[in-house]
Parts: C-alpha cells; structure tokens; sequence
C-alpha cells in the first residue's frame, strides 16, 4: 500500500521517529533504530568534551546520517534564543541540513513545553529557512498558531517527556488535527507498544519516541514491537473501525438455520 | 598571549591565532564538529581566516544521543 509520512516534501514509509539519547551503547541504539524500521532519528547538539580523545567513536559512525534522516533537536533549552543558536550550530554541523527538531522546556521537572518561547523561536527559525517540526503542548490554538508561522510538522505531547504515561487526552489531540494539515506527530510520553497504536489509530500522522524504547528492559524487543504498533495502528485508522455501540443485535453468525430445541 | 573561553573554559593562546588553529590544537581537524564564536555562527570555510581575540567565547559542538 502506497502510505507515505511526508515531512516539508520528502516522503519516508515509516511513521515511527525514534530518538538516540539513553541506550546502553551505541551497538544497542544501532540494533534498537534497525529493528524499530525508523528513518527519522532525533540527535542533540551538545558542547564536545574537551578532555576527551577526539578519535573515540562517536554517533556519527554508529548512527550514519547517510542511512537515518537526522533530526537535531533542542531539548534541554528553556529559551527561544538558545534554542535558535543550538539549531543554527545544527545546521552547519551537518552541512545546510534544515529539517530540525523545536523544543523549548519551561520547567526541569515536568519538561513542559514553554509554548511563549516556542512560538518566538519557531518565528526566526523559519525565516531563516528551517524546516521546523515542533514540540508543543496539546493546545489546539497554539499548534494551529504554529502551523500558520510556518512549521512542517506539529508534535504534541501525550504526557510528559519520559513519563510513559501514555495518550491522556486523545480528545486534544484530535481537536489539533482537525484543525491543522500538516502532520501530527505525537512527541512525548509512549510507554508502551498499545500507547503507539493509539496515537495512530487516532489518526495521527507518526510517532515519535525515545525512553519507551531505550528505558525497556529489552530495548531492541520494544523497539520491532514499537515498529509492528506503529504500522498496526496505522492501518486500523486507514481501514476505519467499527462504530462503538452498547448493543449490536447483530450477532456475526446467521440468525437462520439454528437447530431446534428438544425441549418443548 | 590571549585568553579565549572554549566551552566555558580558560584557555591560552597565541595572539595571532586563528580557529583553524584552536581546532587542530584541540585535536579535532576533520572532525564533524560546529563553532559559535560570541554566539554567532563560524563557518568551516572561515576557520582559517577567522582570528581569535582576547575575551572570545567560543562554542564548540557535535551530535550526541537525544531524544
């Protein structure tokens, strides 16, 4: 089936985005990105560690762009000009790439997006030409002010980061891509493998996800198990579920022909 | 000598030092790695031309694991 996740006009056949932070190795991430099928990885852009020898491995070999689209992100800044400088340094890290990933936090401990210096920093950002796909809260109002400013895609938690508390407000979500077109990607707070398969029975356009991957105690089993989610969810919104009711009366086998009652 | 801040720590340098320079010395020459002098932007194909001042404040980064 020709099913395409299309982000800023370039078509990937996975809708699971997988990040890189938290495996045990960089073997492990290799193994967890190869059997989650993702082709969208997020990375971070951190300060080298100037004591270190500069000829250690480094994610560059384990995680090749040439085979992953990357996408650096900005988690870990709280306002919108660290969050700009971090993805300018992106961008000439890896040569002109734009597609980028927007978070801004507004508190360490819930790591809640602060949605002020998001919509700040998503402003520059597209002006100066990046294909932003942006972390938000799950305020309709917000995502749609988001997608009007120009952002390729618009990622709304379904619970805090690296909580694994699931899709809490699927209502919310579902108010957001009524109103938006670009694709919504939920960001933030899978758990577990049914978490994914709501997000996309929902209809959401893909899934994006790190500790419920790397903070299973088998990571590469959750990661083809995040992959199958993915792809089964996808394809119960595609096919269309059955309306909910209290009752049927419409048992799935024939009403008639049934075999006579002895007792009369 | 001139004082430069790479990655918020102190260093020593020769007056006429350029970027090309600070990165060989800090071992990372063909390197994929990104520069931020005084918060804007160095491009690879300036490191050469780009002298170094006492006071400057200098970013350097890579890719790292993230979510």
């Amino acid at each position: 089936m020709n099913d395409h996740l299309i982000i800023a006009g370039k078509s990937y056949s996975s809708r699971l985005l997988v990040g890189t932070g938290k495996y045990k190795d960089f073997a492990e991430t290799r193994a967890a990105l190869d059997a989650s099928g993702t082709e969208i990885v997020t990375v971070a852009i951190r300060r080298t560690n100037l004591g270190q020898n500069p000829n250690e491995p480094s994610l560059l070999d384990a995680v090749p762009p040439s085979k992953y689209t990357y996408l650096p992100n900005t988690a870990g800044c709280y306002t919108a000009d660290d969050a700009v400088r971090t993805l300018r340094l992106a961008r000439e890290l890896l040569d002109g790439h734009s597609l980028v990933k927007l978070e801004v936090l507004g508190d360490p401990q819930s790591l809640y997006p602060n949605v002020i210096e998001t919509l700040s920093a998503a402003k520059t950002l597209v002006s100066e030409g990046f294909h932003v796909m942006v972390y938000t809260s799950d305020d309709p109002i917000i995502a749609k002010q988001l997608e009007d400013i120009g952002c390729v895609a618009i990622m709304p938690l379904a619970s805090l980061i690296g909580s694994g508390m699931g899709i809490l407000n699927p209502w919310n979500l579902q108010l957001i891509m009524d109103r938006v077109k670009v694709p919504v990607i939920v960001d933030a707070g899978v758990g577990t493998a049914s978490d994914a398969a709501i997000a996309m029975e929902l209809g959401c356009a893909g899934v994006l996800m790190n500790t419920a991957i790397a903070g299973a105690k088998n990571p590469v089993l959750m990661a083809s198990a995040m992959k199958m989610a993915t792809e089964a969810g996808r394809a119960a919104y595609l096919a269309g579920r059955m309306p909910k009711k209290l009752y049927s009366a419409s048992p799935s086998s024939p009403t008639a022909g049934i075999i006579a009652s002895v007792r009369s | 000598m001139i004082t430069v801040y790479v990655n918020g720590t102190a260093r020593q340098l020769a007056d006429d030092c350029n970027i090309a320079r600070l990165v060989d010395e800090l071992g990372y020459s063909g390197k994929r790695i990104a520069i931020e002098c005084n918060a804007d932007i160095v491009p690879r194909s300036l490191y050469e031309k780009h002298m170094l001042h006492d006071g400057d404040r200098l970013e350097i980064v890579g890719a790292v694991g993230g979510g």
